[in-house]
């Protein structure tokens, strides 16, 4: 049996309570309000047929909805396959610039240069180099443009998550790995037991946002040819002559984006939460 | 001697911490490291298990110098376990899984018999039923004898352990005192730095005191925390007795 509160305490519960209701009233009103502005101020434009015509066309919609799913397709694709070889590739390379001693000095050069040089260059560009510069070097069994184009992607993104499990790697204490060496793990297997399954914990948060914003740079391969979503959309401005394809394209691409959003806003969370456990 | 080290010199920066110093210590012997907070105890047992190369002198386990630039340093890290004053357990792994790291990982044995062995040794440190957590839901007293456990599970020849009570409450230091009387009783060869001179008095054979980068006195705890024949050693434990500490 729960014991009945004082009455000071039934005070305290009736007043929480009336705080609430009174929020929840606050924000409905107050969204009400803005809907309606927003909605009269947009509706009530002076542009506002034309503009509804050439973005927000239903028909127009409906007709290049299957390529645009089509091509999306495509862009889910790359997503995965781009993601998972970037955080191979960023995962690798932070390993390397740890490495100690005189030995791997031109592994650790070449790594940082890496990371130093493709944060710094537009995807664009790379894009184009590797998509369109590849093929022109005419070497025997250059892959096709999708895959250069992956592999542009790829490159850059790793480079960004390479630094994100840098950061990672370093925050892990020099005593967890003082403390693995003194059981006899060597090097290699203190990285992988001690320091490593603490660094990706650690970083999952940005790692995930990284991941966020590659899938919406994925949509870049259509510079180089393919036919993803955007691409399709593209096709579908053009036949039409009305831009709604690309409204439906950049709706696609949100919808794909949210439960991956999510999932990166639950897992920072939830790390913020163990943080302030003390943990 | 199971460990020699024989006048080991240890340098950071221009800062002498070991000079020369040496210190012997025989098998199933218990030696305890006196001395001021920066006389370097930690460092001679980092040097001992080569987390920290010496700068000069050599060291000798089983008669064979493990300072040789030849030797493996993984393979001598497995005959000496070493305990930290934080415990350093690692808080991604269960209590178990930290004990089982290195009998699996290090000694390939197979994960039962590891597990079978590690939860002998939870059984024997009544932390049978914190096998499945994590080390953060742990107390401090438990987390280090834990820690002493994941050491003991790789069967060192020499157990270092350095100041593994200092950052508990005067009530968990018991249970950690317990259990390293055990191990003395087990005939566990061990050198531990402390500050606490009722536990270097009753358990260790032999104390030294660390000061100016060597073992400036050493012998058997009643002479030297209670007779102690230099002034620096009077020095130091009146200044500890002051504290309250002994
Ligand atoms: N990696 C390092 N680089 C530079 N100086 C160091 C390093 N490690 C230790 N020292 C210095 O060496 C000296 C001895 O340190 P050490 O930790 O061995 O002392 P200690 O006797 O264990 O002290 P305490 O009782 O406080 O634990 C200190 O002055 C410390 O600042
Ligand atoms: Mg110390």
């Amino acid at each position: 049996m729960s014991r009945t509160p004082s009455t000071r305490q039934q005070e305290r519960i009736a007043y929480r309570r009336g705080r609430a209701v009174r929020s929840v009233l606050l924000a409905a009103a107050s969204t009400a309000v803005v809907g309606t502005v927003l909605t009269v101020g947009i509706t009530g434009a002076p542009g506002w047929e034309r503009v509804k015509e050439s973005f927000f066309d239903p028909e127009t919609a409906v007709e290049y909805l299957p390529e645009i799913l089509q091509g999306l397709w495509l862009n889910v694709k790359l997503l995965v396959i781009c993601a998972t070889l970037a955080m191979v590739l960023g995962l690798l390379i932070a390993v390397l610039r740890t490495l100690r001693g005189p030995v791997f000095f031109p592994v650790r050069a070449m790594a940082t240069t890496y990371t130093y040089s493709l944060r710094g260059l537009p995807l664009i560009i790379v894009i184009y180099l590797f998509a369109f510069g590849i093929p022109g070097l005419r070497l025997q069994g250059t892959p096709d443009v999708l895959w250069l184009g992956a592999a542009a992607i790829t490159v850059t993104y790793g480079a960004y998550l390479a630094e994100v499990f840098r950061a990672g790697i370093e925050s892990v204490h020099p005593s967890q790995i003082a403390a693995a060496r003194s059981l006899g793990l060597s090097y290699r297997q203190a990285m992988r037991h001690v320091v490593l399954p603490q660094a990706v914990r650690r970083v999952a948060p940005p790692l995930l946002n990284d991941t966020v914003a590659l899938q919406k740079d994925v949509g870049l391969i259509s510079l180089a040819g393919p036919v993803d979503a955007i691409r399709a959309a593209q096709i579908g401005v053009a036949q039409s002559a009305d831009f709604t394809p690309y409204v439906v394209a950049g709706v696609l691409f949100v919808l794909l984006a949210l439960p991956l959003i999510a999932v990166t806003d639950w897992v920072t969370l939830r790390a913020a939460r163990r943080q302030n456990a003390g943990s | 001697m199971l460990l020699a080290i024989d006048k080991v010199r240890k340098v950071f920066g221009d800062h002498v911490i070991l000079d020369d110093l040496s210190l012997d210590v025989a098998e199933h012997e218990v030696v305890a490291l006196i001395g001021a907070s920066g006389s370097g105890k930690s460092t001679l047992l980092r040097c001992v298990n080569l987390l920290t190369e010496v700068d000069d002198g050599t060291i000798h386990l089983d008669g064979e110098e493990i300072t040789d630039p030849r030797a493996d340093p993984d393979l001598v890290r497995r005959r000496i376990g070493l305990v930290f004053q934080s415990y350093n357990l690692f808080p991604h792994m269960t209590v178990l899984e930290n004990i089982m790291l290195a009998p699996v990982r290090v000694h390939r044995r197979s994960s039962d018999q590891a597990r079978a062995q590690a939860m002998q040794w939870l059984d024997r440190v009544g932390l049978a039923e914190k096998a499945g957590a994590y080390p953060d839901r742990l107390s401090g007293g438990q987390q280090q004898r834990a820690a002493i456990v994941r050491a003991l599970v790789n069967s060192p020849r020499l157990l270092l352990l350095d100041e593994v009570t200092s950052a508990l409450d005067p009530e968990l230091v018991g249970e950690v005192l317990t259990m390293i009387r055990e191990l003395k009783s087990d005939g566990m060869t061990m050198v531990l730095a402390t500050h606490e001179m009722g536990f270097a008095k009753q358990v260790a054979d032999r104390v030294a005191f660390l000061d100016g980068g060597r073992v400036l006195e050493q012998g058997p705890p009643e002479q030297v925390l209670g007779d102690p024949v230099e002034p620096r050693t009077r020095q130091f434990l009146a200044r500890i007795i002051e504290a309250g500490r002994l």
